[in-house]
């Protein structure tokens, strides 16, 4: 820490690149601050926003890495402001700041992330068994682990922000749920007490098969989620075993055995993934279930 | 006039933390129309930030633990100043209300035999505490939010209230509010509303609230006529980090403490022991060894001091660095490292060891980590009806921690995230058979609209001399320095009269710019409301003459239980100002009281 921060501090002057517009257009908006220790990127942008520019708008709340509220990127890589710390960036040169670009911009940093919300309601409710009177539910701990994981997600929506799938072709938002959502599909479809059987409509409404796999969800999440590997490739691969195998998905779902390997299944589906999608932008809409068809 | 959009429900709730979200689904599921209202993005309200558990008496890891014992605790952490209706209901649903989240998805960590496993905290005797690692707030919040969505409540998100609006009788019948995003108002027609709008922590310097903890609730209770209580009493966590200074303030879970982490001086004296006041005496350990075998064998040996009340636990702590025995940036250390194994330290505490690496690079899994206290949380709050949450003006609600009287003068640990679904769901019960109860249509009066969204309006042509961001920091400098953990009469007093130029400062305050996504307009709205519930808690700290859990006077140092033990501080809205009365503190009947006189 002494060398890092030492580095920070010292009346040093950081040089902030922030954007600063709307939806009409904008630019990048220069601030020269002084530098003090110990900081992460919020609270330079907070200090600006004190000092210099009242009106600049930053979404942000708990400070801590634990709402997913202060996303964006920085100097090109997506983060969250609260969590990165001014004195792992090379503050010799300017730090951009820019909002996340896989979503609208409303003002400055912050953008309209309402797709996910929408995204949101789309999804069938959790549906437990019925209890009898007095009865509670038993769960191992184990059986709980990986539903857990996914549940640790601060929907900060970094995910979605990188996820080509979307970022590079706006209109796949209509077909296409996200990464984010995956994660809440695998976790309802791994939840012990969840009876509704998830594989189809995961395909079929969400556009799982439009994912392949690239895995740069996986890299930004700040929660360290394993979203490629533990939810998408394992819900992939149930959504085939409905196909073919409704039995042994049923014991898996009772007995709680783990899924394959995520590089067996990796290997047996990226092909056809990537085949389909392509297939899919040849035609100029993606809205045809490319997963189902032919099933 | 400024144009406004209108919406007309049965039910208006305002917050979307969780006691919010817990009454829309209780209201939504009456048949009320009901709509919840929001400051921030749906699921960013604080509650995440509640990390160590939801207290219930389940009973799952003691058996012997019950809802007397629940409600004996808290009804003694809270300095016996509780609403004892509260405290009682809140014992007795809260297992019902965790088993409930069950049943919308939650997944609490579980025991061997596969029920929901609970932890120690402080104040509470048994393990009590049903948990998901250390981010069970989060737990909380996804799972009603995930409810709330299912059932089909609307949500408005981003959007600020500014001022309740009421009919000719007096009663609260609908709020006018803002939207961030464009800057233009929003009116809503309701024939009841609830308050869930948590809590002040931004009037202090330091503290582990987000930017949302304004006290917006508590104005509005206030500017509608309606009474706040106890407001002095507030929360100090005792562990908030210290360093690096953007962190200081930030939250260290209580479960550090109940998983065994232990608190010493730069000594490396286990300094606690040193503080154990006669109240707590007979229950807890008073030698090392002793206190280091209760965490495997609760039946025999007593808690370890570590684990009083978080009041008890702040003051000792500020004593040891006031007596020089601090550490080098200020505090005391939570030492875990020495304690407990890597893995476990990981396993049962990831989102601290994630904190500390990534914001101090401490790794705590080998290093103590540097702590001391931080504003956390108000006690007290809108004054409501125990059993329906309605406040003491017609159709209106409150719960969560914007409503007073649960936690009496100080709160355990775990009792927050329980008390916002036991009163949550009751809140969402009064206001949706009041608002059903209710005949004819809900009237808006346009001309009170026009006097809020001109107030609102009026920052854009004040003259430039105030800025919001500077007279914010002037407030949380007077707040820290004046009315903080340990309090004094002469700074009191010295308080109040800075609190009347900060009331002028706040309303003078000139906002730049346009209306669309302003924070420095909103911060200027935020601010009368802190301004306002500043001096509530100033006014009843300088009339609460004695120490009472969340509220030590340097100049008082003992408890009153004569004159001051039998009374609330109610403040209330008189002709544009803050005045306060003591209130008699409502009766116990004899079946409770004997709970405390016997042997335990």
């Amino acid at each position: 820490m002494s060398t890092e921060t030492a580095t920070v501090a010292g009346q040093r002057t950081l040089k902030m690149r922030l954007w600063r517009g709307d939806e009409s257009g904008g630019d990048f908006a220069t601030y020269e601050i002084p530098a003090q220790e110990g900081e992460v990127v919020l609270d330079v942008v907070h200090r600006i926003q004190a000092e210099e520019a009242p009106d600049l708008a930053v979404r942000w709340n708990c400070k801590a890495g634990k709402c997913g509220s202060c996303s964006a990127e920085i100097n090109g890589r997506p983060a969250l402001m609260c969590m990165t710390r001014m004195s792992t960036l090379n503050i010799d040169e300017p730090i951009t700041v820019s909002p996340m670009r896989g979503f609208p911009i409303i003002r400055d940093l912050v953008t309209d992330v309402s797709f996910n919300y929408a995204v949101a309601r789309r999804i069938p409710a959790f549906q437990p068994p019925k209890l009898a009177e007095g009865e509670v539910f038993r769960m191992q701990q184990v059986d709980v682990d990986r539903s857990q994981e996914f549940r640790k997600c601060i929907e900060c929506f970094l995910c979605q922000n990188v996820c080509h799938v979307i970022r590079d072709h706006e209109d796949n938002k209509e077909s296409f749920a996200g990464p984010r959502f995956f994660a809440r599909l695998a976790e309802l479809e791994m939840h012990p007490l969840d009876t509704l059987d998830r594989r189809r409509l995961s395909s079929e409404q969400f556009g799982l098969g439009l994912c392949n796999i690239t895995k740069c969800c996986t890299e930004v999440c700040p929660e360290g989620i394993h979203i490629t590997d533990n939810a998408i490739i394992p819900l992939k691969e149930r959504v085939v075993d409905a196909r073919f195998d409704p039995v042994a998905w049923l014991g898996r779902k009772i007995t709680g055995k783990p899924d394959p390997t995520p590089a067996a299944v990796a290997a047996s589906f990226a092909p056809e993934t990537l085949e389909q999608q392509q297939a899919a932008r040849a035609l100029g809409k993606v809205g045809s279930h490319p997963q189902t068809s032919g099933a | 006039m400024s144009e406004f959009e209108t919406h007309i429900v049965d039910v208006l709730i305002i917050g979307a933390g969780g006691a919010g979200l817990r009454a829309a689904a209780e209201a939504s599921a009456m048949g009320a129309s009901t709509a919840v209202v929001c400051k921030s993005l749906l699921g960013k309200a604080h509650t995440v930030m509640a990390e160590g558990g939801v207290a219930a008496a389940l009973g799952n890891v003691w058996p012997e633990d019950n809802w007397k014992v629940h409600f004996r605790d808290t009804m003694r952490g809270g300095k016996m100043l509780n609403n004892w209706r509260m405290a009682q209901l809140h014992a007795q649903e809260s297992p019902d209300r965790v088993l409930e989240l069950e049943q919308w998805g939650a997944l609490f960590d579980r025991t061997p035999d596969g029920k929901i496993l609970q932890r120690d905290f402080g104040g509470h005797r048994y393990a009590r505490l049903a948990h998901v690692g250390d981010r069970t707030g989060l737990e909380l919040l996804r799972t009603v939010q995930h409810r709330a969505v299912d059932v089909g409540i609307e949500v408005f998100m981003e959007c600020k209230i500014v001022r309740l609006l009421h009919d000719a009788t007096g009663a609260v019948n609908g709020a006018v509010g803002i939207w961030r995003e464009t800057g233009k108002f929003i009116v809503f027609g309701a024939k009841s509303v609830v308050l869930a709008t948590g809590g002040v922590g931004k009037m202090y310097k330091f503290t582990s609230n987000s930017w949302e903890g304004t006290g917006d609730g508590h104005a509005l209770a206030l500017w509608a006529g309606a009474d706040l209580i106890d407001m002095e009493c507030i929360q100090f966590h005792p562990t908030g980090m210290i360093w690096p200074p953007s962190a200081r303030g930030l939250l260290v879970t209580e479960g550090v403490r109940g998983d065994g982490g232990v608190l010493k001086n730069i000594d490396g004296e286990r300094f606690m022991f040193n503080y154990i006041s006669d109240y707590f005496k007979a229950e807890t350990s008073d030698t090392i060894e002793e206190a280091d075998q209760w965490y495997e064998n609760k039946r025999d040996f007593r808690r370890p001091p570590e684990l009083l009340p978080r009041d008890e636990v702040a003051r000792a702590i500020n004593s040891e660095v006031k007596a020089g025995r601090g550490s080098p940036h200020g505090g005391v250390f939570l030492d875990i490292a020495s304690r407990r194994s890597p893995e476990d330290i990981r396993r049962r505490l990831p989102s601290m060891y994630h904190q500390f690496k990534e914001l101090a690079d401490v790794d705590i899994t080998k290093d103590a980590m540097e702590i001391g206290p931080t504003c956390h949380y108000i006690m007290g709050g809108v004054r409501v009806d125990a059993d329906t949450a309605a406040a003491t003006v017609s159709g209106l609600f409150a719960a969560g921690e914007v409503a007073g009287g649960m936690h009496g003068a100080n709160r355990l640990g775990g009792n927050s995230l329980s008390d916002l679904l036991v009163f949550g769901r009751r809140a969402g019960i009064g206001a949706a058979e009041y608002a059903l109860g209710k005949s004819g249509e809900v009237v808006i009066d346009e001309l009170q609209v026009a006097s809020v969204t001109a107030h609102a309006l009026s920052f854009f042509d004040n003259d430039g001399s105030e800025n919001a961001y500077s007279a914010h920091q002037a407030l949380q400098d007077t707040m820290q320095s004046l009315v903080g953990i340990i309090r004094t009469e002469s700074e009191l007093v010295e308080a109040k009269d800075k609190l009347a130029e900060l009331s002028e400062r706040a309303r003078v305050v000139s906002v730049e710019g346009h209306r669309q996504f302003n924070p420095g307009w909103h911060l200027a709205l935020d601010l009368e409301a802190m301004t306002a519930v500043a001096q509530c808690t100033t006014l009843g700290a300088l009339e609460r003459q004695e120490s009472r859990g969340g509220h030590t006077r340097e100049d008082h140092p003992l408890p009153d239980n004569e004159v001051f033990g039998k009374v609330n501080m109610a403040t209330s809205f008189v002709d544009g100002q803050v005045r306060l009365r003591r209130e008699p503190l409502p009766e116990m009947p004899t079946e409770l009281k004997e709970l405390f006189e016997e042997a335990h």
